[in-house]
């Protein structure tokens, strides 16, 4: 159904009545020192009139250009414009908030803020899936995006916001703690493949070795995390206690370890049960012609069977690694580090800006890596869809 | 499926978790022998089944919400008129999903302040998606056949929704639900981070006094209720998809 154009959009009025509101919720929150509560201040209260109105234009430009229907670029580029208002009119009000005011004071982004950075993404969202980029359009998509977000957060531009200055005063235990993250949910992720995969092609291959494994696997995925993260710390403590060289290791109740082996263990059913599903769906005809070329079992599954299963093995890798990079802030409470050290340091304190400093790239990580492997399994997928 | 063993198997573990909520005491025995002292075997801070009941509340009322909300938003969206929000919806349920619940209850906390308030907003949430995910799954894959043959009876369209549509939607939404809860059920022991009460602080104060018993026994009494609500959300999805003629989907 073609509308004429000049009409609405439905989606782009959604968009522009969320971020009506956002304009007329308090944009910032000032506050005397990072704990205190904050009184909110307006969009068009904390910078010169003449420099909001400017930014404000933006805003509303963009989310009016959002109002075209079939339009997705003007859309997504006036999805670009409001944000980069948004953007000038935060770094503003936090300029000006802070200049006259003492040196323990505080400006952090408030409803208003967060309500139009919601509708403007959204906004680039809906006008990028009306684009339906290929997988390696949206790899492009993403660098740029990524690369614009890195120039802002280096530029200063956001340098007085609260959650910024909470990363300066511990920008050395971020960098830590982000590779201890990192190196929480991709190396659990690389031990469960190591495991998964080889468990999964035999579970494909043996019926009652499947018939075992799988239901243990999902029972494994019912206990709670943080019962999983608690009750690996008696455990590992003694294999480290016992075990000869596991201290060494780095092998201890506490810490790196108990973590990993949660996650571990969380990992293990997506790899296996999607390694199973996948070998499952590699067709018939395709297995026949390999067998009448020939080809041993070991080169049909390495040149016929593995290839053909590789889109739903991916996305079982999926699966694990946005839930390994949530599941990973758990290590926080048990001495695991990662980023929710922040989270739960910030909910001892009831500091805001600490727990978004843990919260915030968690969220984009696991945003970020769930796009990647999105287009990864496409871009794997050798049988169009319709006949897998 | 429900064959003697697996009827008797679960009498059993639904009788071991009744005991564990309502008479805790009797379970002394079992954890005294990774509790640091005998008396710390069993956490007696609290009532366990209060702990219990207002941990299932809480999964209880964010799970209904979620449905309810998450429901109509797919019949909305299934509609003719809904049509130009399709495309955003399904990005929306699928890097919503991306979002961690942890993040989702600490992003919730600045919002809501500490307390049961922030867990629950977060527990709706979250239980959205895979619901509203499903539903607009279920809507979008019905057999046309049958939706044609409700037109051709001349029912109309509010009589197609709730005869037809809905009821043999019903599995796969349920299977939403389904996911929904479990998920909900493990990230409300997390909500005991932000002061709300649930089981999660039997396993927190385990964490804290470097007490294996109280770990084991929250994560032993939320494992087993998550166990117990998956088999019967999918006894009853079997059931109903028997019952609508459709092939089940696990």
């Amino acid at each position: 159904m073609k509308r004429a154009a000049g009409s609405v959009s439905p989606t782009g009025l959604l968009f522009a009545a969320i971020g009506g509101a956002g304009l007329a919720l308090p944009f910032v929150t000032f506050r005397e020192n990072r704990i205190v509560l904050g009184e909110g201040v307006a969009a068009w209260a904390a910078v010169p009139p003449g420099a909001a109105a400017f930014c404000i234009a933006a805003i509303l430009g963009g989310l009016i250009i959002g109002l075209a229907t079939d339009r997705p670029w003007p859309r997504f580029g006036g999805s670009l414009v409001g944000l980069a208002g948004l953007l000038a009119l935060l770094s503003a009000s936090a300029e000006a908030l802070l200049a006259d005011a003492l040196d323990l004071a505080r400006v952090a982004p408030g409803a208003g803020v967060w309500m139009l950075l919601l509708a403007l993404t959204l906004l680039m969202a809906d006008a990028l899936s009306a684009l339906k980029p290929g997988p390696s359009a949206r790899a492009a998509i993403l660098v740029v995006l990524l690369g614009a977000l890195a120039a802002v957060l280096a530029s200063g531009l956001l340098a007085d916001i609260s959650t910024m200055q909470e990363y300066r005063a511990r920008a050395a235990s971020f960098r830590a703690e982000t590779i201890r993250h990192l190196w929480l949910a991709f190396g659990s992720l690389g031990a469960a493949a190591l495991i998964g995969f080889p468990l999964g092609i035999l579970c494909h291959r043996r019926a009652s070795l499947r018939a075992a494994t799988l239901p243990t696997l999902s029972l494994l995925q019912t206990i709670p995390s943080l019962a999983m993260f608690g009750i690996m710390i008696p455990i590992l403590g003694w294999v480290g206690a016992t075990v000869p060289g596991a201290r060494s290791l780095g092998i201890a109740g506490i810490g790196f370890a108990p973590a990993f082996v949660a996650l571990l263990l969380y990992s293990l059913l997506p790899v296996v049960s999607n390694t199973v599903a996948g070998l499952d769906a590699v067709p018939r005809a395709a297995q026949e012609a390999a067998r009448g070329m020939g080809m041993t079992v070991a080169q049909r599954l390495r040149t016929v069977e593995l290839p053909l299963a590789l889109p739903v093995m991916l996305a079982g890798i999926r699966i694990v690694l946005v839930q390994n990079i949530g599941l990973a802030v758990i290590a926080g409470l048990i001495g695991g580090g990662g980023y929710g050290t922040f989270v739960f340091q910030g909910l001892n304190q009831t500091a805001t800006d600490l727990i978004l400093l843990g919260a915030l790239p968690t969220v984009l990580l696991a945003i970020v890596a769930g796009v990647v492997m999105d287009i990864l399994v496409d871009a794997t997928r050798k049988i169009p869809e319709e006949s897998a | 499926m429900t064959s003697w063993p697996g009827l008797v198997l679960r009498g059993v573990i639904l009788a071991l978790v009744v005991a564990l909520v309502t008479v805790p005491e009797a379970f002394r025995p079992v954890f005294a022998p990774v509790a640091p002292t005998p008396q710390q075997a069993i956490y007696t801070r609290t009532s366990i089944l209060s702990l219990a009941m207002s941990h299932l509340a809480l999964v209880a009322i964010a799970c209904a919400a979620a449905t309810i909300v998450a429901v109509t938003l797919a019949i909305a969206v299934s509609r003719p008129g809904g049509a130009a929000f399709r495309p955003l919806s399904r990005t929306i349920a699928n890097v919503g999903q991306t979002f961690p619940p942890v993040a989702v209850l600490a992003l919730a906390v600045p919002a809501l302040g500490f307390g049961s308030g922030p867990t629950l907003v977060a527990l709706f949430l979250y239980g959205l998606l895979p619901v509203f995910e499903n539903a607009m799954t279920a809507f979008a894959t019905l057999p046309k056949t049958t939706l044609d043959a409700a037109r051709g009876m001349g029912l109309t369209r509010a009589q197609r929704l709730w005869q037809v549509e809905l009821p043999l939607a019903l599995p796969v939404i349920l299977t939403g639900v389904r996911l929904s809860v479990v998920i909900s059920l493990g990230t409300a022991t997390i909500g005991s981070t932000v002061a709300a009460s649930t089981l999660g602080e039997v396993i927190i104060a385990g964490l804290l006094t470097n007490n294996t018993a109280f770990v084991l026994q929250g994560g032993l009494i939320v494992g087993l209720f998550a166990v117990l609500i998956y088999d019967a959300f999918v006894l009853l999805e079997v059931w109903l998809a028997r019952r609508t003629g459709r092939a089940t989907t696990r």
